[in-house]
């Protein structure tokens, strides 16, 4: 098997499969701009290998394939930064939420210690249609 | 005012500091109005049903937050409720209710909006030995020199928050390691409050007694400069708009 298919191969499964998740709603939209950028960079490269070697002649790196480690090096850095930063952001409203149940749970507690019942008395249900004169 | 207790799985400890807290305020005419809020913290065994039984609420929450979540929690049940001051105290019946009017009386005398009830201040008995004292004293070196008071006891969990406090501590207060103690140091010196310590005695822990490992204090120290430096390099107007929220939250 030559290292041009396999190439061709790993590229059409990378491309695949972030069109599937992204059809399929498992990326949400905000981050799919990145991958898909990714993905057209792997086809580019896979699929015209010169532009690699272009690139690194460009930027004077002289082994090409050093090009394309320190770009994926690079890529990859900047997602896992990314991620501990949403993770931050998702651990905080988590806290805020769970901070909330709970002080809304307390709230209906001391709702149905007085009283209220939870599916509702007559006063919160609308008032019954006037009958027609 | 009122009192939070973050308790985690306390449910043995929880009942006899409970029953303390209301001796203390039936004997004491100054703290007639105090209520009690438990926070149980994602606990696993009877901690709010023990709490419910006595007829204090609960603020259960419905994961483990750690103590510093368990508080934010707490301080945002007293500002919608409007009280003015929040004691934290631990359920752990290491903190004597009894020490509950000296924060009271420092806070009026110092004009103080955090009041710390410190370990090593000179009441009691409660020491810490070996290299996890060291840790602590460093700490509390640094934190003195940022709130601009003598400090000789930051980690403890023993603390008054005032009027002023409670807003900013409603929405700012950190669930991170430590954050309940030393960075919230940091964001109520930075947003110009006043903080001031009354020597405290402490009791023995009921379960559990403080590592004295050398490389447990280590691990210790350098978390605590960590939490120290990022709290301290934080921009300031963080803690501005905290105090922006806290407001809007009063008023809506």
């Amino acid at each position: 098997m030559s290292g041009y298919l396999t190439a061709l191969v790993v590229c059409a499964v990378t491309v695949g499969t972030i069109g599937y998740l992204l059809r399929s709603r498992r990326i949400r939209e905000k981050y799919a701009a990145a991958w898909i950028a990714l993905a057209v960079a792997v086809v580019a490269v896979g699929a015209v290998p010169s532009v690699l070697t272009w690139l690194a002649r460009l930027l004077g790196v002289q082994t090409p394939v050093n090009l394309l480690f320190l770009v994926s090096g690079v890529v990859l850095l900047i997602v896992c930064v990314q991620f501990s930063v949403e993770i931050s952001q998702l651990e905080e409203e988590t806290r805020t939420l769970a901070e909330e149940i709970a002080l809304l749970r307390l709230d209906v507690e001391d709702l149905r210690d007085r009283g209220v019942r939870p599916g509702g008395d007559a006063d919160v249900r609308p008032p019954p249609p006037a009958p027609p004169a | 005012m009122l009192v939070v207790i973050p308790a985690w799985n306390e449910e043995d400890a929880l009942p006899g500091v409970l029953r303390e807290i209301r001796a203390v305020c039936a004997a004491e005419p100054t703290l007639s109005a105090t209520d009690v809020v438990v926070v149980s913290d994602g606990s696993r065994d009877r901690t709010a049903e023990v709490a419910r039984a006595q007829g204090v609420p609960v603020l259960d929450l419905p994961i483990n937050l750690g103590v510093g979540g368990a508080m934010r929690a707490g301080f945002k049940y007293a500002l919608r409720h409007r009280y003015d001051a929040v004691v934290q105290l631990d359920a752990d019946g290491q903190h004597d209710p009894a020490a509950i009017p000296q924060l009271l009386a420092a806070a009026r005398e110092h004009d103080a909006d955090v009041v710390i009830g410190a370990r090593f201040a000179g009441a009691g008995t409660y020491t810490a030995r070996g290299p996890r004292r060291a840790a602590m004293r460093v700490l509390a070196g640094v934190l003195s020199r940022v709130t601009g008071t003598r400090l000789t006891d930051t980690t403890s969990g023993f603390k008054l928050a005032g009027p002023r406090a409670v807003p900013l501590f409603a929405s700012e207060y950190p669930a991170e390691y430590l954050g309940d103690t030393v960075e919230s140091l940091v964001i109520a010196a930075r947003a110009g409050l006043v903080v001031a310590q009354v020597p405290v005695s402490m009791r023995e822990r009921q379960g559990g007694r403080p590592s004295h490992s050398p490389v447990k204090a280590a691990v210790f120290l350098g978390r605590a400069v960590l939490a120290l430096g990022i709290a301290l390099s934080r921009p300031s107007n963080r803690t501005a708009r905290a105090r922006f929220h806290a407001a809007a939250e009063v008023k809506g």
